[in-house]
Parts: structure tokens; C-alpha cells; sequence
């Protein structure tokens, strides 16, 4: 079976400056694939290089489809969904008016099914749906800003560290609702500084160094990794062997 | 003054207060949505009038030519930007959209005016002839240009601005224009006589402004155009397509610019060169909302129709004077109320 997604040799700069050099990577169906690596590593540039954000050099398909030509709104339209790391909601609307433009795309009577998916999974937006973006606390403008992406059914989801700034409380939950993503049939791309907690949801994992990927392989294996462990999980990887 | 001459003053001030609050509002939409600060607002008011007028004069206005030679243009960009990825379905709409709509809606223009067509369809036909070259203006002149700054889109509207009033002139030719009343007859109340058409500006207005909150606060569309004015990249990501909102934007613009030219036209005489004055005037209004307030901006549109009235009263030399004049406190206020904003990236 051919992975649902797969990038091959890419490169993307800003100006002359190489952020990501000669990636590749697959995430298949179902399944749950992070890239974890330090601040500035370039994780957030291979995320935009992938919806279309950023010029790519190389191949990136997408159900077997080259996206190359294809804009952002064409890649959204066949599945593929971001959650950038600043959110980019519409701050000035209200829940349900973010989480309707999220299915811009879809069929009206299935729209309306979806927004009672995505409350079933965050019941917290349904209790502010009338309330303004802008107003929600930053847990719940992550859980808009997942909401939005659900709402234009797709295959695969990109996370771009969608725990930065949160409470542990709810960032626990938020890994909790991406595997039940998965669950559901939704594959995930997730970006995390938070190492741990993401290694020990994902499937597949690589790790991220100045813009290239020094190793990959199973989640379980990754963390395991002596060097992975130094580097990355340093004393929280102690700290939950002692919980 | 004795209250007779100041409740008219105030009536005439509220007549064209409406029209700049409808032309301010088409600036700030087109703003908040496009980056664009859109000058040739005034030549769709232009083109609206002097359209109506030529066709209620049983006259062939050139414009609805100028539509179909535009959407040739647009279509051509169309195909040109799609050469890699040739699809019959997009080639047959983009040839439907911009070169058979026009070349259908010039055979009819020809048809009618040379039999003195009623007002209804002198209207319905200006809408359609100004609306078509809105949307093509934007697919030919600032689609290209969308992702670059707010400085370039400004050159590129003066330089649009500079071209259609030329055309206009050309069309047109020097001489002003009047068009019938849209509503004919009056009535007095107390020492207010109230024209049909001053009813008629005072009705529109209102009814667009209604019709527009309803279109932005409950449909899928007007949601979208609010969304892509409040954060673009966000508005991609939801699959919302950048041009559509651009196109929307600007034929919502050239409309209500058309309707404004044809509310005016049977009111005061207009030449090819009087939209940007009037455009100014909106522009004003919509610099003193912060071109992103939409009730600020017509609330100061009626303002600015005020003062224009009482300046025409007491100093009518310097009444342009007096309008223009009103920018500089309130930019001076904004400037100290709020900080230096850097230019949006994306």
C-alpha cells in the first residue's frame, strides 16, 4: 500500500538561506507520525513547505497525487489540513461562524454533521460557540483551531505543536483527541517540541536537526534512542520513569 | 439663517451623506479584503450614471464594449495562468464568464438603446455593464498583483484610476450628462419639499446597508469575505480561494459605485471626471472609520454630506476645501491614538 503522504528530497529556503535540506518522509493511512527536533530546527518551514505556504523543491504527492501546481486551497480541497502554530483563526468571528468556514469547501448538509462531530470531540467549543475567537483561552483557540481543520473532512491532519503554551491539563487532552483521530481514520502529522508526550502516541517518528532528519524510525524505537533521550527528553524522560 | 433654510441644508447633507456612506463602505470592504485602496471607486459611479443616462437618452454607451473588451483581457489571463494545467471545465467558464456574459449583455445593449428603453432596464443594464467591468478590472489589474504590498496595489489603482477616466472622457465625451428620475414626484411636509429621488437615495441606501449586514453576518459567502479580511492565510487554510474573495469584494464595490452614479445623475448634472470627487468624499468618510469600521464609516459619511452642505451655504468656493479639510484632525487624532502599524506579511 502507498503511503498517503510522501515527500521526497526536499529542500526549502528562505532567499539563500537552506531552512530544510534533502527531507523525505511517509506517513501512511492511520497513523500517526511525528517529527520532533529543537526550536529553529525547521519542522514549522517542512509544515508549510507541505500545505503550499512556502516554495518546495522536490516531490511531494498526497494520494498519489504531485501537488506541486497545486495552491493551498486546492491541497485543503483534496484532504490535507493544517493547524499552524499561530492558529490563524478569525478572532473577530464566533466559534461557529471559524468552525463553518472550516468546511468552505464541503457540501452544506454535510457540514452541519461535521460541526456535531467536532463538538462531540471538544464539548468545550460547543458550550462557547457564540463566543468571539479571540476571546477563548489559549487551549480552547487550539481546540477551535483542530475543530476548523476537522471541519473540511481531512485525510491527514498537520499539527504544527499544538501543546505550546498550554496548561498540561489540556495539553494531555489535546494528545488524547489525536488519537482518537486516528481511531476515526484521520491520519496526523504532529510537529512537537514536547518530545515525550509525542512519541508516546505516534506510530513513526523522525528527528529534526538543522534542517535535515538524523534519524527516524518506530516512535517506541526513537525513544529509546540514547541520543534521542540526551538531546530531547533530558530530565522529563527521568521524571515520568520515576511517576 | 432661519430654520427653513437650515432643516434643507440639513435634508440636502443627509442626501449625499448616504451615497459617500455607500461608496465609503464599498472602500473599506474592498480594503479589508483585497489590501486594495480602491481610487477608481469613483469612475464605477461615473460609469454607472453617464451608462444610465446614455441609455435613457436612447444613446450606445460605450462601456458595455469597454466590459466585453475587459473580459477578453481577463479571459486571456485566465487561460494564460492555467496553460500548465489545461482544463476543459475551467476554460469553457472562464470563456462563458468573460467573453460570451458581456458579448450577450452588449447585443442587448445595442438592441435597447435604440428604442428608448424604460428606466427599469437603463438601470438593470448599467448594474450589469459596471458590475462585469469591476470583476474583470480585478482579475486583469490587481489579481496579479495580490500578494505584493499595499503600496504597489496603491500605484496600480491610481494607474486604473487614470485609465478608466480617460475612457470616460472617451465615451462620454466632455460634456455632462442628467439621467430621469428613478422616481418621479414629490411631496411637502411642513416647509420640506421631499423629492421621489431623494426618497428613492434614502430608501436604497438603506436597504443596501440591511442587505449587506445580512449578507456578511448569515450567509457562507459574506462569512468568507469577512474572513479573508480578517486573516488571509487563515482564510486559505479553510480552502477559502484569496481571488474569490477579491472578486466578490470588487463586484460588490463596482454595484454599489453604479448605483450610487445612477441615484446622483438625475440629481446633478455629472461628468466623466465627476466620480472622483465623489469618491474622494466616501474616502474621506472611510479614512475617518480607519477604513476597517463599518459603522464609523457611515456615520461619518452623513457627516461629510453635512458639512459639504453647510460649507456649500456659507463659503460654496471652499466647500471641497472644508471637506478635505476635515482628514486632517482625524488623522492627526488616529496618528496619536494608535501605534505605527507595521504592514501585514503573509
Amino acid at each position: 500500500m502507498s503511503a498517503l503522504l510522501s515527500v521526497t528530497d526536499a529542500h526549502v529556503a528562505y532567499g539563500k538561506v537552506e531552512a530544510v535540506r534533502s527531507v523525505g518522509l511517509e506517513v501512511g493511512e492511520n497513523e500517526i507520525v511525528t517529527i520532533v527536533g529543537a526550536n529553529g530546527a525547521g519542522k514549522t518551514t517542512l509544515l508549510s513547505a507541505i500545505m503550499g505556504i512556502l516554495p518546495l523543491k522536490g516531490r511531494v504527492a498526497f494520494a498519489g497525487q504531485d501537488l506541486a501546481r497545486l495552491d493551498i486551497e486546492d491541497r485543503v480541497a483534496m484532504g490535507l489540513g493544517l493547524v499552524p502554530e499561530h492558529r490563524e483563526l478569525f478572532v473577530t468571528m464566533n466559534v461557529e461562524d471559524n468552525l463553518e468556514l472550516g468546511a468552505f469547501r464541503i457540501e452544506r448538509s454535510k457540514a452541519r454533521a461535521s460541526i456535531e462531530q467536532v463538538y462531540a470531540l471538544f464539548p468545550r467549543l460547543k458550550e462557547r460557540r457564540k463566543q468571539l475567537a479571540g476571546t477563548l483561552s489559549g487551549g480552547e483557540q487550539q481546540m477551535l483551531a483542530m475543530g476548523r481543520a476537522l471541519m473540511g473532512a481531512p485525510k491527514l491532519l498537520m499539527l504544527d505543536e499544538p501543546s505550546l503554551g498550554l496548561a498540561p491539563i489540556i495539553v494531555a487532552d489535546i494528545f488524547r483527541i489525536i488519537t482518537e483521530l486516528r481511531a476515526s481514520g484521520v491520519s496526523v502529522l504532529l510537529v512537537e517540541q514536547n518530545a515525550q508526550a509525542a512519541l508516546k502516541i505516534a506510530d513513526h517518528a523522525y528527528v529534526m536537526e538543522l534542517g535535515e532528519f538524523v534519524l527516524s524510525g518506530k516512535a517506541s524505537d526513537i525513544a529509546a534512542n540514547e541520543r534521542v533521550a540526551a538531546s530531547y527528553l533530558g530530565f522529563q524522560h527521568e521524571a515520568a520513569s520515576a511517576l | 439663517m432661519n430654520t427653513t433654510i437650515m432643516l434643507f441644508l440639513l435634508q440636502d447633507g443627509i442626501t449625499n451623506g448616504a451615497i459617500y456612506a455607500l461608496l465609503g463602505l464599498a472602500l473599506v470592504l474592498v480594503f479589508a479584503v483585497t489590501r486594495v485602496i480602491l481610487i477608481p471607486q469613483g469612475e464605477f459611479v461615473t460609469y454607472g450614471a453617464l451608462t444610465y443616462a446614455s441609455l435613457a437618452s436612447g444613446q450606445m454607451p460605450g462601456t458595455a464594449k469597454l466590459a466585453l473588451a475587459m473580459g477578453i483581457g481577463a479571459c486571456a489571463f485566465d487561460l494564460f495562468v492555467a496553460r500548465k494545467t489545461l482544463h476543459s471545465r475551467l476554460i469553457l467558464r472562464s470563456i462563458l464568464a468573460n467573453i460570451v456574459l458581456p458579448a450577450i449583455v452588449l447585443a442587448l445593449t445595442i438592441y435597447f438603446a435604440a428604442q428608448k428603453p424604460p428606466v427599469a432596464v437603463c438601470i438593470a443594464l448599467s448594474l450589469v455593464i459596471v458590475a462585469m467591468i469591476g470583476l474583470y478590472l480585478y482579475r486583469i489589474a490587481f489579481q496579479p498583483l495580490a500578494h505584493t504590498s499595499v503600496l504597489v496595489l496603491l500605484i496600480a489603482s491610481v494607474g486604473v484610476h487614470l485609465a478608466l477616466q480617460g475612457l470616460g472622457l472617451l465615451f462620454f465625451g466632455a460634456e455632462g450628462q442628467r439621467g430621469p428620475a428613478v422616481l418621479s414626484g414629490a411631496f411637502t411636509a411642513g416647509s420640506l419639499r421631499f423629492t421621489g429621488q431623494s426618497l428613492t437615495v434614502y430608501g436604497i441606501t438603506i436597504a443596501f446597508i440591511v442587505g449587506l449586514w445580512l449578507f456578511f453576518g448569515l450567509t457562507l459567502y459574506g462569512k468568507a469575505l469577512r474572513a479573508t479580511a480578517v486573516n488571509r492565510l487563515g482564510a486559505r487554510l479553510a480552502g477559502i480561494r484569496t481571488t474569490l474573495s477579491g472578486q466578490i469584494a470588487f463586484l460588490l464595490a463596482s454595484v454599489i459605485g453604479a448605483l450610487s452614479g445612477i441615484m446622483i445623475v438625475p440629481i446633478t448634472t455629472l461628468y466623466y471626471d465627476s466620480g472622483f470627487l465623489i469618491g474622494l468624499k466616501g474616502f474621506v468618510a472611510a479614512i475617518i472609520g480607519g477604513l476597517v469600521s463599518y459603522p464609523l464609516t457611515a456615520g461619518a459619511a452623513v457627516f461629510v454630506g453635512i458639512v459639504e452642505a453647510f460649507s456649500s451655504f456659507y463659503a460654496s468656493n471652499y466647500k471641497e476645501v472644508i471637506v478635505f479639510m476635515l482628514l486632517i484632525p482625524v488623522l492627526l487624532l488616529r496618528s496619536l491614538a494608535a501605534p505605527a502599524v507595521e504592514e501585514e506579511k503573509d
